[in-house]
C-alpha cells in the first residue's frame, strides 16, 4: 500500500512537468491552431542555461531559473517571428508543422555542436527537505513540482479570465478576422503565447533535470512528446485538460512502470491515450459547443 | 464632408479580379448602402475598407487620411466599427465579454461602463443574458450582440456586412429599426445588404454592384422605383 501511494506521488510529480509542458502546447494550439513540435526541445535549452548560468557563471538558483526563462522566452519569441509567422498563411496547415519538425532537430543539433552528446550532471537547483507522512516519503522536489504546477495553473487562469490579454487571447483562438475588427493585433497576441508557453517550458526543464540529474540534447524530446499527448488526452487546448491529462499520464507512466513493465510503459501511456481518442475525440475535457448559425 | 472615400479600388483574390476599378463616396452622417447580388463584390469593398484586405491598387480614405495599408486591428481605434458577414461573435464568451472585446481599444474605464449602459438600453436582451455564452443565443440575439459589441468602440462610422442575413422577417425589421436609430443618433452607416428593398428604405444613398462594378447610384428613393432596379434586385416586375 505504501509502496503503492509512493507510486502515486511520484506520477502526480512527473505528470505535473507534463503539464506544464502541455500547457505551451495547448495554448499554441489554441490560439496559433498549429503544433509547435520544437516545444519540448525549448525544455532542453532551459536545462543547459540553467546548467551553464549555475555552473559555469556561478549564478544562484534563483537567478539560473530566471536566466533559463527569459532565454527560452526570447527563443519562443524569435522561433514563432521567423519560422512559423511567414507560414501562418500558407496554403497548407502542413507547411508550419513540418517546419516545426525542422526546428526541433535544428535546436537538438545546435545543442549537439555547443555541448556535445555526453550527458551532463545536473546540480539540484531545488533544495528543500524531504516530508515523512506516516511511512510515505515525500521529496522536497515533488513537493515543489505540484506547488509550481498549482501555481502555474491559477495564475494563467486568472490571467486569460481577468486581463485584457488573456481576453485577446480568447478572441484570436476563436475568430482571428473578428479578433482583429476588435482592435487586436493577432501578431502580437500569438507572440505572447509563444511567449509565456516557452517561460513555462524553461521551467518545466529545471524541474525536469533536478528530478531526474541529467542533461542530454535529447532531454525534451520525449518529455515533449508525451507532453503533447498529455494536452491531447486532456483536450487540447483546454487549459485545465493540461493539467488533467498530464497528471493521469504521469500516473499511469509511473504505475505501469513499476508493475507491468519499465520498456512497455510508454507503449501502455500512447495506448491509453488512443483508447481514449476512441471514446472521445475531443479528449477528457474537450469542449465541443453546438453552435446555432 | 466625405468621411469615407474610395478611390478606383481594384481587389485581387489570388488570380481572380474581383473588384474592378471602384469608387464612391461616404458622407458624414449618411447611410449608404451598397447593394447587388451574391458573388458583386460587396463583402470584398468592405473587407479592403478595414484592412483585412489590401487592394492592388486604389486607395481609402477616411477622414482624408489614407488608410489603405493600415492594418485591420488599428483601424477600430480611429473611429471605423466592422460587422461582419454572419455576426461572427466570440460564441464560447459570454455577452458581457463580447461587449468588451468591443471596447477592446478604449482605455477610460468610465466611458466604457457609460456606453455599456447605453448599449443594454437599446438592447435589453443583452443585458438579460449578458453572462451567457455568446454561442447559445439566438440569430436574432447573436446580431444584436455584433451591433452592440460595434457600438462599444464609440465608432464614427460602422460598416454593416448582410445584418438583415438568416433572420426572419420580423427580426429583420428589428434590425432596420436599429439601424435607423444609431443613424439618427449620429453615426455614418455603410451598409452592404442582399435584401435591397429593406436597404434603401433605410438609407440616403445607394451603390449597385454588378461582378465587381457599380452599375448604378443615386439618392435611395430614386433607386426604389427605378423599374431596372425593381426588377433585378426587388423581385418586381
Amino acid at each position: 500500500m505504501m509502496n503503492f501511494l509512493s507510486f502515486v506521488t511520484n506520477g502526480i510529480s512527473l505528470g505535473s512537468i507534463y503539464a506544464i509542458i502541455a500547457l505551451g502546447y495547448t495554448m499554441v494550439y489554441g490560439i496559433a491552431k498549429m503544433l509547435n513540435f520544437a516545444h519540448g526541445d525549448v525544455i532542453m535549452v532551459g536545462g543547459y542555461i540553467s546548467l551553464l548560468t549555475a555552473t559555469m557563471a556561478g549564478f544562484p538558483p534563483w537567478l539560473a531559473i530566471i536566466a533559463a526563462m527569459v532565454g527560452c522566452t526570447v527563443l519562443g519569441i524569435t522561433i514563432e517571428r521567423v519560422a512559423y509567422r511567414p507560414l501562418r498563411n500558407a496554403a497548407s496547415p502542413l507547411a508550419v508543422l513540418i517546419t516545426a519538425i525542422g526546428v526541433s532537430f535544428l535546436l537538438q543539433n545546435v545543442a549537439l555542436l555547443l555541448f556535445g552528446a555526453n550527458a551532463r550532471a545536473y546540480p539540484a537547483m531545488v533544495n528543500m527537505p524531504n516530508v515523512r507522512m506516516g511511512g510515505l516519503t515525500i521529496t522536497g522536489i515533488t513537493i515543489i513540482t505540484v506547488v509550481t504546477c498549482i501555481i502555474i495553473m491559477v495564475v494563467l487562469t486568472l490571467f486569460i479570465k481577468k486581463s485584457k490579454s488573456g481576453q485577446a487571447m480568447l478572441a484570436v483562438s476563436e475568430d482571428k478576422g473578428a479578433a482583429q475588427l476588435m482592435g487586436i493585433n493577432v501578431n502580437k497576441t500569438i507572440a505572447l503565447t509563444f511567449a509565456i508557453g516557452s517561460g513555462l517550458a524553461a521551467l518545466a526543464g529545471v524541474l525536469l533535470a533536478t528530478a531526474y540529474p541529467t542533461l542530454t540534447p535529447y532531454t525534451g524530446a520525449m518529455p515533449g512528446i508525451k507532453a503533447f499527448v498529455a494536452a491531447v488526452f486532456g483536450g487540447i487546448g483546454s487549459i485545465p485538460g493540461a493539467l488533467l491529462g498530464g497528471v493521469l499520464l504521469g500516473i499511469i507512466e509511473i504505475l505501469a512502470t513499476a508493475y507491468i513493465s519499465s520498456q512497455l510503459a510508454d507503449a501502455i501511456v500512447f495506448g491509453v491515450l488512443i483508447v481514449v481518442l476512441v471514446v472521445k475525440p475531443t479528449g477528457l475535457l474537450g469542449k465541443k459547443i453546438q453552435e446555432k448559425v | 464632408m466625405a468621411m469615407l472615400e474610395i478611390k478606383d479600388l481594384e481587389v485581387y483574390y489570388g488570380m481572380i479580379h474581383a473588384i474592378k476599378g471602384i469608387s464612391f463616396v461616404v458622407n458624414e452622417g449618411e447611410v449608404i448602402a451598397l447593394i447587388g447580388a451574391n458573388g458583386a463584390g460587396k463583402t470584398t469593398i468592405l473587407h479592403t475598407i478595414t484592412g483585412l484586405l489590401t487592394p492592388k491598387q486604389g486607395e481609402v480614405l477616411f477622414e482624408d487620411t489614407d488608410i489603405t495599408k493600415v492594418p485591420a486591428h488599428k483601424i477600430v481605434s480611429m473611429g471605423m466599427a466592422h460587422i461582419p458577414e454572419g455576426r461572427r461573435v466570440f460564441s464560447h464568451l459570454s455577452v458581457y465579454e463580447n461587449l468588451k472585446l468591443g471596447a477592446f481599444t478604449r482605455k477610460d474605464h468610465r466611458e466604457f461602463q457609460d456606453t455599456l449602459i447605453k448599449t443594454y438600453q437599446r438592447f435589453p436582451r443583452l443585458e438579460e443574458r449578458r453572462n451567457q455564452l455568446a454561442g447559445t443565443l439566438s440569430g436574432g440575439e447573436q446580431q444584436m450582440l455584433a451591433m452592440g459589441r460595434a457600438l462599444m468602440s464609440h465608432p464614427k462610422i460602422i460598416v454593416m456586412d448582410e445584418p438583415s442575413m438568416g433572420l426572419s422577417p420580423l427580426l429583420v425589421s428589428e434590425v432596420f429599426k436599429i439601424i435607423q436609430e444609431v443613424s439618427a443618433g449620429g453615426t455614418t452607416i455603410l451598409l452592404v445588404e442582399q435584401n435591397a428593398k429593406k436597404a434603401l428604405t433605410v438609407s440616403d444613398r445607394a451603390y449597385v454592384l454588378e461582378t465587381g462594378k457599380i452599375v448604378l447610384s443615386g439618392g435611395a428613393e430614386e433607386l426604389l422605383h427605378d423599374a431596372a432596379i425593381k426588377k433585378a434586385y426587388l423581385g418586381e416586375v
